[in-house]
């Protein structure tokens, strides 16, 4: 094991590098463009044997991704943005061919008005595509989930495409040292991909992608419903063999200080130190106040986010999307979630740093404030914009 | 009972055999076979190869066209590019 300053680009070019992925297929898009550049370097040195295919598209990537895929290889791209949402019908067709392809994605906000820098909207917004999800909080989590999302993906019993999201510029472009193992440790724990379902053979002649008509549908789409409910154990194996391996231990929900908090406070991505930077501040002051930060969001860890939250009174979701008629959408998963299991935790949504607003430590608190608002009975709003100027749309 | 595979693979060759398409036709060509003149345009121009070139020991060329109607989906292009005339689109009545 060596210890290597990367960037979060770095980080997942690197772990696509060594999970020894036949078929890269990428267009590039800021923020996440380093990865196919530095995979395309890594090829062209002669370090990585794979074919890197310079696509004209986000579409296209993602079509000759599945191609690979369904040829039997082992295949990865990344992308970011209006990248992924151009990809968006690829998404589909990709899971329900069942065909475990992992991606990195930068999140990155949408257009318009067109800006580069990070919240969740893409992948949000490609949330019912059929892939797995995990969200990385700093570069090592975004190398790690890379590969365990590989291993997740290609189990037999789950067959699923897997992306990967790390936070624009926040991570992408900010250099952190990364535990990296050895290659062959990374052979240990992610063997070749050989699928019985999906590969090309002359001497065994199939259709993939065939035509389906209603009295069969539904039933492949249970099938991919299963797949993704068999992938929450099979995550929570991959985490436990990943942790034995190389030490470190990964869980879809994890928690701080939740235990005899009042006030819980659930998070994705790197936003979650600053969360739990103040929240340790705030204890000083005698708040009951906890984290639970959300690395595996499909499929969505119902479980985990009831055990982090059981004892709490109010659960306060920061999130950098938004889904507008509605609020964000991992509150209104969080909600059904904590109301569907009978508890009567008041859930309040609270949307952040979208478009690359900086989500500050004042902003953390002022959080915590409508949050105890809640807990001593005043009335608050479920949907809070935090660090907006809400006087400046009164000309617009 | 029903039976699915991982991804919709069907794990057999040419099967779209088995898809009979010709129950999408509102329309279907019906040829006259004392016009035609065996130049070969509605067997050429089928998308669907949906036209045979059958047997025919009384044509001087040997064979005659024939509608495979399972896969014809009755786009009309035959009747379209026959020079003479020699086929006609009828309603489908069903």
């Amino acid at each position: 094991m060596a210890k290597i300053v990367l960037k979060g680009n770095g980080a997942v070019a690197l772990a696509i590098k060594m999970a020894r992925v036949d078929v890269v297929a990428a267009y590039p898009i800021t923020p996440s463009t380093f990865i196919p550049e530095k995979i395309s370097e890594y090829v062209a040195n002669g370090e990585m044997d794979a074919e890197f295919i310079p696509v004209e598209s986000e579409h296209s990537a993602m079509s000759a991704c599945i191609g690979a895929s369904a040829a039997g290889l082992r295949a990865a791209t990344a992308t970011s943005s209006q990248g992924l949402e151009l990809m968006h019908e690829m998404l589909f067709i990709a899971s329900g061919m069942r065909l475990p392809i992992v991606m990195g994605v930068a999140n990155r906000a949408l257009s318009a008005p067109i800006n580069i820098w990070c919240d969740h909207q893409d992948t949000i917004s490609a949330r019912d595509t059929g892939w797995i999800q995990f969200y990385a909080e700093n570069n090592q989590e975004a190398f790690d989930l890379m590969l365990i999302a590989f291993r997740v993906a290609e189990d037999e019993r789950v067959l699923l495409p897997a992306m990967v999201g790390l936070d624009a510029f926040i991570l992408t472009h900010t250099f952190e040292p990364v535990d990296v193992p050895e290659q062959r440790e990374v052979d240990d724990f992610l063997p070749p991909y050989r699928p019985k379902h999906a590969y090309l053979d002359p001497e065994r002649p199939i259709t993939q992608g065939s035509f389906v008509y209603p009295e069969y549908y539904m039933e492949f789409k249970y099938g991919q419903w299963i797949a993704m409910e068999s992938a929450r154990d099979v995550i929570d194996e991959v985490f436990a063999d990943f942790a034995s391996r190389f030490g470190r231990k990964y869980e879809k929900v994890s928690t701080f200080m939740c235990d005899d908090a009042e006030i819980v406070l659930i998070t994705m991505g790197s936003l979650s130190g600053t969360v739990r930077h103040v929240v340790r501040e705030l204890r000083n002051e005698g708040i009951k106040v906890g984290v639970a930060k959300i690395t595996v969001f499909r499929p969505f860890p119902h479980k985990e986010i009831i055990r982090a939250v059981k004892n709490a009174k109010v659960v306060g979701v920061l999130e950098k999307n938004v889904s507008f008629g509605f609020g964000g959408a991992v509150y209104g998963e969080v909600l059904a979630t904590v109301h569907g299991e009978g508890l009567d935790t008041k859930v309040l949504d609270f949307i952040v740093g979208l478009g690359g607003r900086d989500v500050r430590v004042e902003d953390v608190k002022e959080v915590v404030k409508i949050c105890s608002d809640a807990l001593q009975g005043k009335a608050v709003d479920k949907i809070n914009w935090i660090n907006v100027d809400k006087e400046a749309v009164k000309n617009a | 009972m029903k039976s699915i595979t991982k991804g919709a693979i069907i794990y057999e060759a040419g099967s779209t055999i088995k898809n009979k398409t010709g129950d999408w036709r509102t329309f279907k060509p019906v040829i006259d076979i004392n016009k035609c003149v065996r130049c070969g345009l509605c067997w050429a121009y089928c998308p669907d190869a949906a036209i045979i070139k059958a047997d025919d020991a009384n044509a001087r060329q040997g064979w005659k066209p024939v509608v495979d109607y399972d896969f014809c989906k009755g786009c009309g292009i035959c009747a379209k590019e026959c020079p003479v005339g020699a086929i006609e689109m009828v309603k489908e009545e069903k």
